[in-house]
């Protein structure tokens, strides 16, 4: 939301306005440049101190055809002078490359919107491929609704950069960077930031380098001359916490969190992991961190790559393996070899559509069931989930201290939205960060056998290593008899067994904390989430409390198992209410273990929540 | 460190646990030379892990005082190539049975010994699934009946050793259970290749399949149907040891030696031959057209892959410095909030 003031100075002719914030969308097809564009806008905007939280939406297609409605790949970004938790739900300004990101994205701006839209693109073949029958900027309708801004972009691209001797395939490929020129000078950014990119990513092709300069400076400079633009915007930096800051996207949140969490711990990081959209950024980012000792291992497929995190953790590493849906279950025979093996290893799901190969690039929440139950036998395991990009990189070390602590496999949940969205983050002090310390029993050498199911007073075992003198052990994924480990089929022992196992998990919410809430502690309404659904429900909540709604918000970073105090929180409402990006799993699982009537707000359409979509529900509740 | 190794036997190497193999299993006579053999390789048990999947040879590791993990179907590769990643310093054994290796596991077979992990494969090839009570396997001969297959089965075996030159291995052996001294010195040798090694095992499976392999072990018969490789030397087999193998064009055949074949005039074996043509054509041979040859079909050097990998971290480590988590942080466009 922008709360505007009025104009209060002037620029070249043009009125300055000072905005809260605003919400922008680039959207053209798959080979416009638009992530690039976006991630550009994103970098200049956190630089200039706003507070942000993006949201890319490209198609599974690396290319459908040109100029399709399902090419078009969109970057959403939300920019403020507050503390925002989502990317916007309604958009002030649009840009749209071509007929089809027109047809697809319109919908989502605000009446009286600014839609730039680059008209050369609105060609008789484009608007059939977009299946317009008329060209939509020709009748009118547009100019009634929207602030209309159309910008012969391909032509002024092409003669920016005409002095480059690029071919017509080149030369168009510039025209992101016009719009971004665009976009920097209706919201009044530096362009320095992404000369800076354009010197380091093009350094060595010196013209598609100058070719882009221009085209940024052509598209800022037409901004500043035409009469197209009445007004321009400012934003102020965001009130954040005094500190360093760095843009980060959940998958790079995630990654510096294990490397993070292997430095804290001593331990060299080990991923098994099979490239799968949207976790396969995570591989990427890690294979280029060897020099922090991080080993990455692409499997040959996803069995493997959790086989071989399975290895490592007997070995002594950090062992981790990352994947989304479809790759979490072939992991699954494996994740309960590495729940009876009693070893600390993380499964990392970047959750995705889904059945099957679903909505590969689009976000979900539907696997929740799965990783609390889809393995055979009772084979709970601990579930922690991320909130948001930055939440990854803490997320990501809890979960090893659990894995470590317990000498369990923890499941780490984020999904696309998280995983591909951005938003500063506080670097921390390398001196705030909480050790993870990590015993191993040393060698044996009074001839006594070694034990490797003993129990502490956590009921977590002793993590040998091959290679200690005197402490040989063989464990196995059949059942075993507590203490020895030795090979057990007695029925009172696996019993036991499955008992201790469950306990120990269980035992878990001993040592995490209590769940915290916002609002009131006692009151009409609970809305209680978790995963990627935190800042639209925060927001939501916040809203609604500003409307004097008695609403409450609880957000779960612990699945499983839940925090002490969760059932006393739900009980202190009239009613809960579960928002979930599935049909109500999270809401089934606190029906189940409380009997509690939680209602569902329940969405499959492979985006986020929007704030009013949560807001209205809240309000039907406590109506 | 100690400065005086303390001798071992093979009794050092056996766990407490019974063995719960069979009455006359050839699972028995391998776990016999694997303990046999280990004091010999001079790696102290500490150092020596075994990991198997499922089934009767996957019971293996337990029977071992070394450390181990008996895993799941067909994936002790995967889970033997993490570990060799993260401890190179470790003597790292699979043990695997045909349908194990073949069917569940023949992907991770096959990528593990492309990347020359450095792994001791021994596959106990019986022909069978032993565990599930008897099914074919993908080495079961066309046409054999079993529990699943009353009428004879109709997929085409496939020759193990065939696959494991097909993935480009640099080490592959072959022996027979009973041949107990071939067995231990193909182990030795097995264990002392530096890369993936993968040792095919005739195994009798008394139960499900007896007799699958008595033309290979039966005392009588096997000089006449197998052929024990020597480096070097000319591929000679038969009581009298007058028969030998010749190449006509490029297609073995069996020659008797005297009548004007001298021993010259035969195929001299040579396990280090960079292109592995020869090597897969002796594994083509098979019974009861050839004489099966048993040994060391090849034995070359190629890096290994953690070796490599780990090559790859000493170098990033050299041109970058050791990794600090300050400096992470840092990587991109970072600004700064009073
Ligand atoms: C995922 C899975 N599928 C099937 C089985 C059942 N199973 C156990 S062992 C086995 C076959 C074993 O045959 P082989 O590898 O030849 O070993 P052998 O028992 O003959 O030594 C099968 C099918 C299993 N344990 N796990
Ligand atoms: S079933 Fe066959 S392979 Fe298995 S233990 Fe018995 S004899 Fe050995
Ligand atoms: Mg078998």
């Amino acid at each position: 939301m922008s709360t505007t003031t009025q104009p209060e100075a002037s620029s070249g002719g043009k009125q300055i306005i000072q905005l809260e914030g605003a919400t922008v969308r680039l959207a053209g097809d798959s080979g416009d440049g638009m992530q690039l564009a976006g991630m550009q806008l994103t970098n200049t905007s956190a630089l200039a101190g706003n507070d942000i939280a993006t949201f890319p939406d490209f198609p599974a297609e690396i290319r459908a055809p040109k100029g399709t409605l399902a090419g078009v790949s969109g970057f959403q970004l939300h920019f403020a002078a507050d503390d925002i938790y989502t990317p916007g739900d309604r958009l002030n300004a649009l840009v749209a490359m071509n007929p089809a990101a027109l047809k697809t994205n319109l919908e989502d701006l605000e009446p009286n919107g600014i839609l730039i839209v680059n008209e050369d693109a609105f060609d008789g073949k484009s608007l059939k491929l977009a299946h317009y029958d008329e060209n939509p900027l020709e009748n009118g309708n547009l100019e009634e609704r929207f602030r209309l801004i159309r910008v012969k972009m391909t032509k002024l691209t092409r003669d920016a950069v005409a002095e480059q001797g690029l071919s017509v395939k080149e030369a168009d490929r510039c025209r992101n960077f016009f719009a971004m020129g665009l976009l920097y000078w209706l919201y009044s950014r530096s362009l320095d930031p992404t000369l800076r990119f354009i010197d380091a990513k093009f350094a060595k092709m010196p013209d598609i380098a100058e070719a882009n300069r221009r085209a940024l400076r052509a598209g800022y400079n037409y901004g500043e001359t035409t009469e197209a633009f009445v007004y321009t915007y400012h934003i102020d930096p965001a009130r954040l916490p005094a500190g360093t800051y760095n843009n980060v996207t959940g998958n790079q949140a995630m990654a510096w969190g294990m490397v993070a969490a292997a430095k804290l711990s001593n331990k060299d990081l080990f991923l098994g992991s099979y490239p799968i959209t949207p976790a396969s950024d995570i591989l990427h980012e890690l294979s280029r961190y060897k020099n922090y000792g991080v080993r990455t291992f692409q499997a040959e497929d996803e069995i493997a790559a959790i086989g071989s995190a399975i290895g490592a953790a007997f070995g002594g590493a950090m062992a981790t393996t990352t994947s989304s849906g479809p790759g979490i279950c072939l992991k699954s025979e494996a994740m309960g070899l590495a729940m009876i093996l009693e070893l600390p290893l993380l499964i990392i799901n970047i959750q995705r559509g889904g059945p099957s190969t679903g909505l590969p690039t689009k976000t979900e929440q539907a696997d929740l069931l799965q990783v609390m139950y889809g393995r055979n036998g009772e084979s709970p395991l601990p579930v922690v989930a991320a909130r948001s990009p930055a939440d990854c990189f803490d997320v990501v070390q809890e979960a090893w201290r659990i894995a470590t602590r317990f000498m369990v496999p923890v499941i780490v949940l984020s999904d696309g939205y998280i995983a591909n969205g951005s938003e500063p983050w506080r670097i921390p002090n390398t001196s705030e960060l909480k050790k993870i310390p990590i015993e191993h029993p040393g060698p044996l050498d009074n001839g006594d056998v070694f034990k490797p199911y003993l129990r502490n007073e956590r009921l977590a075992r002793p993590w040998a290593l091959p290679g200690t003198p005197g402490l040989m052990h063989r464990i196995g994924g059949l059942e075993k008899q507590d203490v020895t480990g030795n090979v057990s089929y007695d029925p009172l022992n696996h019993q036991h067994m499955v008992n201790t196992r469950a306990q120990k998990v269980a035992n878990i919410a001993d040592d995490i904390p209590l769940q915290e809430v916002a609002g009131p502690e006692q009151g009409d309404l609970l809305v209680l989430s978790w995963g990627g659904t935190y800042g639209a429900c925060t927001t939501a909540t916040q809203r609604c409390r500003a409307e004097g709604i008695s609403v409450a918000h609880a957000h779960l970073r612990y699945l499983n198992p839940f925090p002490r105090n969760l059932e006393k929180i739900l009980r202190s409402y009239k009613k809960v209410l579960v928002p979930e990006l599935n049909l109500g799993q999270l809401q089934m699982m606190i029906r189940s273990k409380f009997l509690i009537d939680a209602q569902g707000l329940n969405k499959v359409q492979g985006k986020p929540f929007s704030v009013i979509e949560v807001m209205e529900k809240i309000r039907k509740l406590t109506a | 460190m100690a400065t005086e190794l303390p001798v071992l036997t093979s009794q050092d190497f056996a766990s407490d646990q019974d063995v719960r193999w069979c009455p006359g299993c050839g699972d028995y006579s391998i776990l016999a030379q694997m303990k046999k053999i280990m004091p010999s390789l001079g790696v102290p048990p500490e150092k020596i892990v075994f990991v198997s999947g499922i089934g009767c040879s996957s019971r293996f590791p337990y029977y071992m005082n070394t450390y181990g993990i008996h895993g799941i179907h067909g994936r002790a590769p995967a889970i033997a190539t993490g570990l060799k990643i993260a401890r190179p310093d470790l003597h790292v054994w699979v043990i695997t049975g045909d349908g194990d290796a073949l069917s569940i596991g023949g992907n991770h077979l096959m990528h593990a010994i492309r990347r020359n992990v450095d792994l001791n494969i021994v596959m106990f090839n019986n022909r069978i699934y032993g565990l599930t009570k008897g099914q074919y396997s993908p080495t079961s001969p066309l046409g054999k009946i079993t529990k699943s297959t009353p009428m004879g089965s109709v997929d085409f075996p496939l020759h193990p050793l065939s696959i494991a030159i097909g993935c480009e291995a640099t080490f592959v052996a072959r022996s027979v259970d009973v041949h107990i001294q071939h067995l231990g010195e193909t182990l030795r040798r097995a264990a002392e290749h530096r890369g993936t090694s993968f040792v095919e095992v005739y195994q009798n499976c008394n139960v499900f399949n007896d007799g699958a392999w008595e033309y290979a072990a039966d005392k009588k018969m096997r000089d006449d149907n197998i052929l024990e490789l020597e480096h070097g030397k000319p591929l000679i087999f038969g009581k009298g040891r007058n028969k030998g193998i010749r190449l006509n064009g490029t297609t073995p055949e069996i020659v008797e030696l005297g009548s004007g074949i001298k021993e010259d005039d035969l195929l001299f074996h040579d396990e280090k031959a960079e292109e592995p043509t020869h090597a897969y054509l002796l594994s083509r041979m098979r019974h009861p057209q050839f004489p099966e040859p048993i040994g060391v079909f090849r034995a070359v050097q190629r890096p290994t892959y953690e070796n490599e990998l780990n090559r790859q971290v000493d170098a990033a480590r050299e041109k970058r410095g050791e990794g600090d988590l300050a400096a992470l942080f840092q990587i991109g466009d970072t600004w700064t909030v009073e």
